[in-house]
């Protein structure tokens, strides 16, 4: 069963990824996302992470993808942009992959022995997560609200209308 | 059970499409689109990593990496918005100009 969600989720987020990749319209590549993020969602709720997971579909699916969306309308391009055509960016890109995909297989084919035969049975439940959140990692959570207010008061202070220069 | 070296792949290939969708994309917006795919299977990593360390610290900082994309992509849209009212245009071979 589990395998068969596995699978399902794996094969829906990589398809909607190759379909942001391939279609020239903004608001479908923005629709295609929702899918990868929501299906990246129930993948780690099968990793043992529900809150994880709900935090996945509350902030990166609705928040953030619902700002995308916002600025694809703001925008307003008469005609999406396709993939790149020229012969030397496609070289390079798949030079790129070919060199990517070797790195990090080579670097996590070591954690990857090890892992198989671990067996857990820890569930992240949020009442844990909350407890660390607020006692090991009260610094980077109290910085993280100052990031959150200076980013609020950068983004309105960039698109802010000026009177007159 | 599933195996948690099928995540590990399912995160390697998520960044390397990711990866060639910011080469091979033309427009700002749909780039930046890209990038969150990156970060999400970084997320996805981290959280591997932590089931198999069976610890709650990858998720506490999956957490802390989807707050700080939330900031950024606030940011990063607010300066795509900027570039689109200054230049009418969020093609990135058009602005190759570092001058405002």
């Amino acid at each position: 069963m589990a395998h068969i969600l596995f699978f399902l989720l794996a094969i829906i987020c990589i398809g909607s990824v190759l379909g942001m990749i391939i279609s020239k319209d903004q608001a479908y590549n923005a629709l295609f996302l929702i899918v990868a993020f929501a299906c990246m969602g129930g993948l780690f709720a099968l990793l043992d992470a529900p809150f994880i997971a709900a935090v996945q579909i509350i902030i990166y699916a609705g928040a953030i993808m619902i700002l995308f969306i916002f600025v694809v309308m703001m925008i307003n391009l008469r005609t999406g942009m396709g993939p790149e055509k020229k012969k030397w960016t496609l070289y390079f890109v798949f030079l790129v992959a070919a060199v990517l995909i070797i790195e990090l297989v080579l670097t996590l084919k070591g954690a990857l022995k090890p892992i198989s035969s671990v067996a857990m049975d820890k569930i992240g439940s949020p009442t844990d997560l909350g407890r660390l959140l607020f006692t090991k990692y009260l610094y980077p959570f109290e910085i993280t609200s100052i990031l959150i207010i200076a980013a609020l008061v950068g983004a309105i202070v960039l698109v802010k209308k000026r009177d007159k220069e | 059970m599933i195996p948690l070296s099928y995540f590990l792949i399912l995160s390697i290939i998520l960044f390397v499409l990711g990866a060639i969708g910011f080469f091979i994309k033309r427009d700002l917006i749909t780039q930046f689109m890209t990038v969150e795919i990156m970060l999400n299977a970084a997320n996805l990593a981290f959280i591997t990593f932590a089931k198999s360390a069976s610890s709650l610290d990858g998720q506490v900082i999956v957490f802390f990496i989807i707050t700080v994309a939330a900031a950024e992509a606030a940011v990063g849209l607010a300066i795509i918005l900027l570039v689109y009212r200054q230049k009418k245009t969020i093609k990135s071979e058009d602005i190759k100009l570092m001058k405002g």
